[in-house]
């Protein structure tokens, strides 16, 4: 958990390095989008098909619990892959359109485990791990609201 | 030993309240009852039980209306997560 914002390279060239095992890094990085084409579904605004303009969004969070959450995800994760290494940084305060959020980085012997590994870590974090975003638009800040999505993005995982 | 309860995101704007202490008593001894006793307020406190897919925590590990609470727990509501 971080305010400043991260550099993908260098945190990568760090996740391998004295891994020499590794033959594979998969990476996530989410961005701040500048609009929000949920809003023109569902929404309660009237022009349909012009998505929300986003000014900014600031992500809180929940201290310690956070940390405790995305220890046990990544906890989660290296018992079903044989991971060498996995770096989470999670940004909060206040971020613009454009800026980094979140970075999930693993590195494998072979690409189908990092891969795997890759998108349970962000699956997990996107319904476990105590963050919340408030979007500041024209018309005021809005809570985003949790995506149904990404509720059965993370149940996929815990199926037989 | 008073427990700490921690409100965040958009139901801490609603309350206008981050934390607060409060003492236990026989009929304040589950996630639930603690639920009700706060709601009992009045507004905007019955905004705790008109939330849907209001979320709760204790000592930091999401837990379910029936948990028990205890002496010194850190309890926490918020709404369902958005990060990522």
């Amino acid at each position: 958990m971080q305010e400043a914002d991260f550099d993908v390279g260098a945190e990568i060239a760090a996740l391998t390095a004295g891994h020499a095992r590794a033959g594979a890094v998969a990476s996530f990085v989410g961005l701040v989008r500048d609009s929000d084409h949920a809003a023109e579904h569902g929404g309660s605004g009237e022009d349909h098909g012009t998505p929300a303009t986003i000014n900014a969004m600031t992500l809180e969070h929940y201290p310690g619990m956070t940390e405790q959450a995305l220890e046990d995800i990544v906890s989660e994760a290296r018992q079903r892959w044989n991971l060498l290494d996995v770096t989470v940084i999670h940004r909060v305060g206040r971020l613009l359109p454009g800026e980094r959020i979140v970075l999930v980085a693993v590195a494998s012997a072979h690409r189908g485990e990092a891969f795997a590994a890759c998108e349970f870590v962000m699956d997990y974090l996107k319904t476990r791990a105590p963050f919340w975003k408030k979007e500041e638009t024209p018309q005021g800040g809005r809570w985003v609201d949790a995506r149904e999505a990404d509720d059965q993005a993370a149940s996929r995982w815990s199926q037989a | 030993m008073p427990i700490k309860i921690l409100y965040f995101a958009s139901l801490r704007e609603t309350l206008g309240l981050g934390q607060e202490s409060l003492e236990l008593n026989a009929t304040i001894d589950s996630v639930a009852t603690l639920k009700n006793h706060l709601a009992a307020r009045g507004e905007p406190w019955t905004a705790l039980a008109k939330m849907k897919n209001l979320r709760a925590a204790i000592n930091q590990r999401v837990v379910n209306a029936d948990n028990a609470i205890a002496d010194g727990d850190e309890v926490a509501f918020f709404p369902p997560v958005t990060g990522g």
